[in-house]
């Protein structure tokens, strides 16, 4: 296969960068979950957070 | 309909687990699409009779072109919600537009580098200043770091949404200028043209082209989701600190009279 | 529309009556933007060939170096004293505000204009070829830049990091008018043989755009 390293260059930063980002989200949910009442969380059937 | 098992703290629901499944069994077709079932550009001269083309570095393109399609999609959805708030003032809007410009950027990136490496062996250089989709690229993701940038900071969140959704809007009023600009400016220097062109698109590329896009607008899909839910519980955390501070409050003027809330302590 | 260009017209003076006084365009900004000629010519080598090759270009980004200048401190004399609860308490309708103090950059602006071209003469060898041209794209240009640096300003204001945060969110969408320009000057100075007039048209439809766009979101951006 010609230019692999090119091939392993593109696809593997993007792998990378897409897993990192997934996961930092991930993250972010679990860590803002905790301090939410249960009552908030529940995504079909959510409330405006705020209201105006 | 709400999950009995909800009490687990994350933002996935149902749907977004099988969406999230879905997704990664996309991305391995894609994959085996991409490196085993296609073949490599190589075309026959008409006149020398050397083997010319791409060769192998035509498989970035399964992954460049659909998140590039991607990319716009997002922002696009970012300035149409930021619209969105403007007129309806909700904060659905603007998690959904702040969502869809944090997601988008991290593909705008991922669109300029993988570009910029599927360049170099094609087109012989890492930058071209002269291709204009390429040069708009750069400008709008600039136009989103701003954006993103405006929405780290510590202004009020009201205030703060509509700046940015005015930045968004202008960010897309502006993007035909800047395509127009750089067409007319590039137009003196003699480039090679886009070799997409020449790409001789056969059945089978044109269908991992178009799985590409499908299982990128998953991925998408799946991130914005989980960014949009993240977004909401940063709000409703906000929300529910106060009401959690104003509730210490009154308790503790029930419990030790107003004396000590003021803080006089005799 | 006439009281609306007479309130404009009133901030438009305020603004330039409190720069002539306090002397920041003249002992500052325009010190600063000779130093940018200057550390071009440096960084270019000192050769005149090239300098007046790109002196379309180098204008353009000390035009700009000085707009981020001149917008911060437009923000910055409204937010001394809270200034601009006394604007908004005036009464003067949002659009007359942004008009006026986009008005106001405007001329600062112009004045750093014919001072750079001075600078690029003097320092660059360079020539005036096409006056009119380089009156009308100058005019145009200074409009577009000074109304999309005023809409920008009212963005980053009041917040801890203003300074850092309008160039970021400023120079990206500027591309266009920094492209048009130096395209339209390397006609009016005969840097490069282009058509300066397809330019300026570019350019004017900018401004047009900006102005309209910043005076009817101005009203949205400060209404807290």
């Amino acid at each position: 296969m010609t230019h692999l390293g090119y091939l392993l260059g593109g696809w593997g930063v993007a792998a990378v960068l897409l897993t990192v980002y997934a996961v930092s989200v991930v993250r972010r949910g679990r860590a803002l979950s905790v301090s939410v009442p249960e009552d908030k969380r529940r995504w079909l059937t959510s409330q405006n957070p705020t209201d105006d | 309909m709400t999950n009995p098992t909800s009490s687990v703290a994350t933002t996935g629901s149902p749907g977004s687990r099988a969406l999230g499944l879905a997704t990664l069994a996309g991305l391995v077709g894609l994959l085996v699409l991409a490196f085993v079932l296609t073949e490599p550009d190589v075309r026959i001269h008409p006149s020398t009779g050397q083997e010319i083309g791409q060769f192998d570095a035509v498989r970035l393109l399964y992954l460049h072109v659909p998140m590039a399609v991607i990319t716009y999609v997002a922002y696009s959805l970012a300035a149409f919600a930021s619209a969105g708030y403007l007129i309806k003032r909700t904060p659905w809007w603007d998690v959904t537009a702040h969502a869809a410009a944090e997601v988008g950027t991290v593909f705008c990136f991922l669109v300029l580098v993988t570009g910029s490496i599927w360049g170099r062996p094609v087109w012989n250089t890492w930058w071209e200043w002269g291709d204009v989709r390429l040069m708009t690229t750069l400008i709008l993701f600039l136009m989103f770091v701003g954006y993103l940038a405006l929405r780290r900071t510590a202004a009020d969140p009201r205030v703060q949404a509509r700046r940015a959704a005015v930045v968004a809007l202008v960010a897309i009023v502006d993007l035909p200028l800047v395509n127009r600009s750089v067409e007319w400016w590039e137009n003196r220097t003699l480039h090679q043209k886009s070799t997409l062109g020449e790409l001789k698109i056969e059945d089978l590329t044109l269908f991992t082209l178009m799985v590409g896009f499908l299982v990128f607008l998953m991925v998408f899909s799946w991130l914005l989701l989980h960014r949009f839910r993240v977004g909401w519980l940063t709000l409703a955390a906000g929300e529910h600190q106060v009401a959690a501070a104003i509730k210490e409050r009154r308790a503790e003027a029930d419990g030790s009279g107003v004396a000590s809330a003021v803080g006089e302590t005799s | 529309m006439k009281s609306l260009l007479s309130e404009a017209w009133l901030v438009a003076s305020k603004d330039l009556r409190i720069e002539a006084r306090s002397r920041v365009l003249t002992n500052q900004v325009a010190p600063f933007a000779v130093l940018v000629l200057v550390l071009f010519g440096f960084a270019l080598d000192a050769d005149q060939r090239t300098l007046r090759m790109f002196a379309p270009g180098l204008f353009w980004v000390a035009v700009l170096l000085c707009l981020l200048l001149a917008v911060q401190r437009s923000s910055a004399v409204e937010s001394a004293d809270d200034a601009a609860t006394g604007l908004r308490m005036a009464g003067l309708a949002p659009a007359a505000v942004f008009l006026g103090k986009s008005a106001a950059i405007f001329v600062q602006l112009l004045v750093l204009e014919l001072l750079l071209t001075a600078g690029i003469i003097v320092f660059y060898g360079s020539s005036v070829k096409n006056l009119f041209l380089w009156l009308i794209a100058g005019l145009v240009t200074a409009l577009a830049v000074a109304t999309t640096g005023m809409l920008y300003g009212a963005l980053a204001s009041g917040l801890g990091v203003r300074e850092t945060l309008l160039p970021i969110l400023l120079l990206p969408v500027l591309a266009p008018v920094l492209i048009g320009a130096t395209r339209a000057y390397d006609d009016a100075l005969g840097a490069a043989a282009v058509d300066g007039w397809a330019w300026t048209g570019l350019l004017a439809m900018f401004a047009v755009v900006a102005s309209t766009l910043g005076a009817l979101a101005y009203g949205a951006l400060v209404e807290d």
